[in-house]
């Protein structure tokens, strides 16, 4: 680093001070959950921050053979999981084969596509789901695994689309001519010159797909009834306490810590993927 | 390594238009050959139809003593350098090049492969530059990189697209001398498209100049010079450009803007009646009447002129001097100017006058010029009147003749400095 970008005293201060404040307002709700997580339940209303005495209670509640939350909680995580993979994988084959046509391909109807699907994304979710309610009661779409998935695409396809879109069109296509040239047939060309440039904001995208199907709130509260497909985010609305009159919040606090955690090791795990997928641009300097 | 054969090859694109208008080109093995032409023209339609990146429409297309046309490019054993060279991103410099000798499944040993990467290394001085991506080179090592990734296997031929164009000035003048020395040396048929004037007079054996899809004419770089079929191509070669004004024919007497010319017994039968002609004079026969002899001066033609601006340049001397154009033909010259890509009309004169020349803005000079070394072009069809094409084959001749004391020297100079052997070939 020269001396033009070495920061001076003052600036390493303020820096500083601006790091940690936006650490606190992003963590401070997370360290507030896993704090509760750890508490008994006679603990929640002490008013102190962290447990007087830390507990896996809540844990157990939800993930032990014996919790009274268990048997909710894992059926959900099972649906959140499968819902959400497969909306994912859907959504990410889709949206690969659409923006490399739209990406590579003069055909009418390329800009209709896109705005179309920019139009379906702008779309306020809580229109729609009173009608979506009404229409999966009758076809019998209605708390099943596929009653989700479908809403789950109309919201990862469209932001699929258009990040792909954006990366394929910066993709040196002439290395497929290059490699060609090389001595590669069509489909070596394409596997060994541009699925590697490929793969990374395919990979991306799915991620951020992953993300959305997994935070879903109001499909998941709306379009399911029983354990058959509710995730985990609606499923939180239905735990009881041990007894009836103890507050379930302990128990939610450790649900949300559980399905917080697949969440950051993702993130954590592929962040260089994550930001190469992003940043990766052409050749000629 | 291997001849190759353009006969009458047509490229339509899908809106009508003809990119590439019935070429018929005659590339010899281990031959140089430069494409120039000005933007547009097909240059890199012709050379995409000849590696197989596009369809021929009609034609016929022959490497070796095969006719190609529907062969995929992966048959045809070329191999070509991209305008931005096309490196693999996602790959070292090492793989890169080993790239084409990766994808001959079996051809090649592991240790075969690096033999070969690390000669084509050494050949472009990338030794230390093997582990790095691509993205950290410079746009020179990126350049060597695809040329090491062309000459690593042994293709029938090298195909360049303007691979010099992203360059800065000196590094383009150090890698058109490496160029040239890796081609006498590994005798490879090479086609080379460029619109740089240095590089096609430079480089090449012979020059193919295109113009809107059709050629115009394939000679030596001194046959275009001193012999070019037409107005087209003696505008296009030469650097400052070939000067044109209007010529009217007076009897015995040529008469242009600045100056009477006397003609010749055969220039006058060449003009044949014409009563106007479109005359070329190149800038650098032009010369100051100061630093002449008195018997060359009276052996050519003197005129007096005003100058309206001089560029000095240090070897030489540009002066600009102003004329009235004729009418009749100041349209052609104008479409010849679009062309060309030219940036204007065409109402001055530069000559181009030995620096220690006194010449200045404004000055009245007094200057000479050889009216033998003029041309003379027929003004509709743009014809050059005074070609002679037994020069033209007799300078194509001795260029021949040299390339060839050339190739041999290269190679010979090759197996000198060859201490170890190589295998560079597979079993
Ligand atoms: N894919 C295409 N579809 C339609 N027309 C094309 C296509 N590619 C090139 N052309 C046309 O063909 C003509 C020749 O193009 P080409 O790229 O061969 O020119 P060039 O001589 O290489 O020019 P430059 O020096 O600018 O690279 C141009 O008029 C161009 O508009
Ligand atoms: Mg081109």
């Amino acid at each position: 680093m020269g001396a033009a970008t070495a920061l001076t005293g003052k600036q390493k201060v303020a820096w500083a001070a601006i790091t940690v404040a936006v650490l606190v307002w992003a963590l401070f709700p997370v360290i507030s959950i896993m704090a509760t997580s750890f508490k008994l339940p006679s603990d929640l209303n002490s008013g102190s921050f962290l447990p007087t005495t830390w507990t896996w209670s809540n844990y157990e509640q939800i993930l032990g053979p014996d919790g009274s939350a268990q048997e909710l909680f894992l059926s959900s995580l099972r649906n959140s999981i499968g819902i959400s993979l497969i909306a994912t994988a859907v959504s990410s084959v889709l949206a690969t084969l659409a923006a490399y046509a739209i990406a590579r391909l003069e055909f009418p109807g390329r800009k209709l596509i896109l705005t179309t699907a920019l139009g379906v994304s702008i779309f306020p979710v809580i229109s729609i789901v009173t009608p979506l309610f009404n229409l999966w009661r009758s076809i019998g779409l209605y708390d099943t695994w596929a009653g989700l998935v479908i809403p789950y695409l109309s919201l990862t396809l469209p932001i699929s689309i258009w990040t792909l879109t954006a990366f394929f069109r910066q993709i040196p296509w002439e290395l497929e001519q290059a490699a060609q040239v090389d001595g590669a047939t069509t489909w070596q060309a394409f596997r060994k010159a541009i699925i590697p440039l490929a793969a990374p904001g395919v990979f991306t995208t799915a991620l951020i797909a992953f993300f959305i199907a997994w935070n879903d709130f109001v499909y998941g509260i709306s379009l399911t009834s029983t354990e058959a497909a509710r995730p985990v985010p609606a499923a939180l609305a239905f735990f009881s306490g041990a007894s009836q009159f103890e507050d379930p919040t302990g128990a939610i606090s450790a649900a949300a810590v559980v399905v917080t955690i697949p969440v950051v090791v993702l993130v954590l795990l592929f962040q260089r993927q994550i930001v190469s997928g992003l940043t990766q641009g052409a050749v000629k300097g | 390594m291997a001849s190759i054969t353009l006969t009458d090859v047509v490229k339509k694109y899908g809106d009508g238009y003809p990119a590439v208008n019935g070429v018929s080109l005659d590339i010899k093995d281990g031959e140089f050959v430069i494409l120039v032409g000005p933007s547009g023209c097909g240059k890199s339609t012709l050379l995409r139809m000849i590696v197989g990146l596009e369809d021929i429409t009609s034609g016929e297309l022959r490497i070796g003593d095969a006719v190609v046309n529907d062969k995929a490019p992966r048959d045809r054993h070329l191999a070509m350098v991209f305008q931005n060279y096309a490196l693999y991103p996602h790959l070292t410099v090492f793989e890169n090049i080993a790239f084409p000798l990766r994808l001959q499944k079996g051809k090649y040993t592991e240790e075969q492969i690096k033999d070969n990467v690390e000669f084509a290394a050494d050949t472009l001085e990338l030794r230390e530059h093997l582990d790095r991506k691509p993205a950290n080179l410079s746009g020179g090592q990126r350049q060597r990189v695809a040329m090491g990734r062309a000459i690593v296997r042994d293709a029938q031929a090298f195909l360049f697209d303007e691979p010099l164009s992203n360059l800065d000035a000196k590094l383009r003048g150090q890698m058109r001398t490496e160029i040239a020395r890796m081609q006498r040396r590994l005798g490879t048929t090479t086609v080379y498209v460029t619109h740089d004037q240095t590089e096609a007079m430079t480089l090449g054996d012979r020059v193919a100049v295109l113009r809107k899809g059709e050629l115009q004419q394939v000679a030596s770089p001194r046959a275009l010079y001193e012999q070019p079929v037409n107005l087209f191509v003696a505008g296009f070669i030469g650097s400052p450009p070939m000067n044109f004004v209007p010529g009217e024919v007076h009897g015995d007497t040529l008469r242009l803007p600045f100056a009477d010319v006397p003609m010749s017994d055969a220039l006058r039968e060449r003009v044949n009646g014409r009563g106007l002609v479109i005359v070329g004079l190149r800038p650098e026969h032009v010369e100051d009447v100061r630093s002449l002899d008195e018997s060359k001066v009276a052996s050519g033609v003197t005129f007096e002129a005003d100058v309206d601006v001089v560029e000095w340049l240090g070897s030489e001397l540009y002066a600009y001097i102003p004329f009235d154009t004729h009418a009749d033909v100041a349209q052609k010259l104008e479409e010849l100017d679009r062309d060309l890509d030219g940036e204007g009309m065409r109402t001055q004169v530069v000559v181009a006058l030995g620096s220690e020349s006194r010449v200045r803005d404004g000055s009245h000079a007094e200057l000479w010029f050889d009216p033998a070394r003029l041309l003379v072009f027929d003004p509709e069809s743009g014809e050059n009147l005074t070609y002679d094409e037994e020069a033209a084959a007799r300078v194509d001749a001795e260029t021949e003749e040299d390339r060839r004391a050339a190739v041999e020297r290269a190679q010979r100079d090759q197996k000198q400095s060859e201490t170890a052997p190589r295998h560079r070939q597979a079993g």
